[in-house]
């Protein structure tokens, strides 16, 4: 209701009631509206979820689900995309160019946050190392957003579009989005929780972790490939949106401190409800203008974490 | 009987060699593992453990190599216990122990009224019933080590490795723990510990004093010649005397 009540003359239960009953209501609601709200919420809820799984994984409360290099692979994807079609039959040929603006700017987001994580699973030859996996992954975003950087530089024309990707935007989530990102909550959700023991057991530390018989290796690539199949629909969709998976698991660990199998579950939906209520407020607070929610994210994200900061070091 | 057998390993961390070409047979009841700082104690008890994977030589236990073992069948079979400090999280006392039931339930069993029933019976040897419903960062370093030990005796295992279980402890856990590390060789277990502190390891069975990577000695804890190896290893800056029947190992301070 909070998300189908914003719209551009701001937030509004009347207003929501008028649209319904006007001309363009359905049209409005039902095809602009809803999906943009569920999609808000399951970008969110893939953010959080991917959040936990990586402060677990890499035992790490600071870790963001997009250290292995997922966001810097989107942003170059999107890039080539824009790039292409400034330079086709210029510097590359007419075809490449028709090939790469075809593949559409949210599957090469898609593409790229995936490119990004194999890289640095190549680079950190596997998971088995989480130290080696958290270095491959800032080589691998240093890396391509200079080759996002180089690109840019040829073609000054994709900067514009590139830049509204990163500030991250719920405005074009539709239905085919939604149903996307769902498909990749289903997948991911289940997965992660499955191997929530395994991240308990990984507070103790590697060693008594593996001493407990877990297949490491294993269980980190399974992890590696739901934190990549989150971040990478999650940014595809919606741009680049900061803070939210590093803020919702804190946020779920203060207050309702549990085992991973509740941390993950409850990080979803704290991610869900964080950016969807980000989302009203982006499209709320300058209506009928709207504030780029990943700036809004950000901005929200990192005055908790230093209020959280200046109150540990106060204790 | 769980036999735990080390041929001939060796070891590098980096440009130091760890271990050179040791052999050990841990035998039933409590082996302590003694040296001074850098020896290679830690690391071979990783060793044994299957927690290290030795450059040369190999590790059996029951005799098939430790790398063939399938890893949750070794878990069973092997209960380990780290040195505390890597230990974090909001688990509470009872979830980290209950950890230590994971070899028996994989990922995805339920635990049954046996499992909890172990790591009730865990917590009380350990001593931490009290405040199993505290979270693990919320205690003290030495609760932690007994909680750290508790979940190490939920698994059940029939071969307990201890690595400097005593650190944090105050003098009257430091006793608790030896009474229960003998308790449990008497119900027939077979614990090797590596330990910091000579006195305590004098209680121990059978110590194996290492230096530079070597077993230099090995022995009951009233064989002479390993107490001439252990003062001779820390350059005598010890003594071992006896005192009410028991072997207690002193700074040597007189010139």
């Amino acid at each position: 209701m909070a998300g189908l009540a914003a719209g551009s003359e701001g937030w509004s239960l009347v207003g929501l009631a008028q649209t319904w009953g006007g001309p363009d209501g359905a049209l409005i609601i039902g095809q602009i509206r809803a999906p943009r709200t569920l999609g808000a919420w399951l970008t969110g809820a893939l953010l959080g979820l991917a959040g936990a799984t990586a402060q677990g994984l890499f035992r790490n409360p600071l870790a963001d689900p997009y250290l292995l290099g997922s966001a810097s692979g989107a942003s170059l994807g999107v890039v080539l995309v824009l790039a292409a079609s400034v330079l086709g039959g210029h510097a590359i040929s007419p075809a490449t160019a028709d090939a790469v603006a075809r593949l559409g700017l949210v599957s090469a987001a898609f593409a790229g946050a995936l490119l990004g994580v194999l890289l640095t699973l190549t680079l950190a030859r596997g998971a088995q190392q989480t130290t080696r996996l958290l270095l491959a992954g800032v080589v691998v975003g240093v890396v391509l957003s200079a080759l996002s950087d180089l690109v840019t530089t040829a073609a000054p024309d994709a900067l514009r579009g590139k830049q509204a990707f990163l500030l991250g935007s719920t405005g074009f989530l539709g239905w085919s989005s939604c149903v996307a990102l769902a498909f990749g909550l289903v997948i991911t959700l289940p997965l992660s929780w499955r191997l929530a023991r395994a991240l308990d057991a990984l507070t103790l530390g590697i060693d008594s972790a593996h001493s407990l018989g877990l297949a490491l290796p294993r269980v980190r690539l399974a992890l590696v490939a739901a934190l990549a199949l989150a971040t990478g629909l999650a940014v595809s969709q919606a741009g680049l949106i900061a803070f939210v998976g590093l803020v919702s698991p804190h946020l779920v660990r203060r207050f309702a401190p549990a085992p991973h199998g509740f941390t993950l579950v409850a990080s979803a939906a704290t991610g869900g409800t964080l950016l969807l209520m980000a989302d009203v407020l982006a499209r709320t607070l300058i209506a009928p203008q709207e504030v780029p929610v990943g700036v809004l994210t950000a901005m929200l994200g990192g005055s908790y974490l230093i209020w959280l900061l200046h109150r540990r070091r106060n204790s | 009987m769980t036999m735990l057998m080390a041929r001939q390993v060796s070891v590098a961390l980096g440009d130091t060699q760890a271990l050179q070409r040791v052999s050990l047979a841990v035998r039933p009841g409590w082996t302590a593992i003694v040296g001074p700082n850098g020896a290679g104690k830690s690391t071979l008890l990783r060793v044994l453990a299957g927690l290290q994977r030795p450059d040369a030589g190999d590790v059996q236990l029951n005799g098939r190599p430790l790398a063939h073992w399938p890893l949750r069948e070794r878990a069973m079979q092997m209960a380990w216990l780290a040195q505390q400090g890597e230990a974090s999280g909001e688990l509470t006392v009872r979830e980290v122990v209950h950890l230590g039931r994971l070899p028996r339930l994989g990922l995805f069993s339920a635990p049954t009224e046996q499992d909890e029933a172990r790591v009730d019976q865990a917590m009380a040897d350990a001593e931490c019933t009290p405040w199993q419903q505290r979270r693990l960062h919320e205690l003290s370093g030495g609760e932690r080590q007994r909680v750290l030990l508790a979940r190490a005796l939920a698994v059940g295992a029939p071969l307990l490795l201890l690595d400097e279980p005593t650190t944090h402890l105050d003098p009257p856990h430091q006793v608790a723990l030896v009474r229960l590390v003998q308790r449990q060789v008497r119900a027939g277990t077979t614990v090797v510990s590596v330990l910091h502190d000579l006195s305590l390891a004098l209680r121990a069975d059978h110590l194996v004093v290492m230096d530079h990577g070597r077993i230099c000695a090995e022995g009951s804890r009233d064989d002479p010649a390993l107490h001439a190896a252990l003062v001779g290893v820390f350059a005598g800056a010890i003594r071992i005397r006896s005192i009410d029947s028991h072997w207690l190992a002193m700074a040597h301070l007189e010139d």
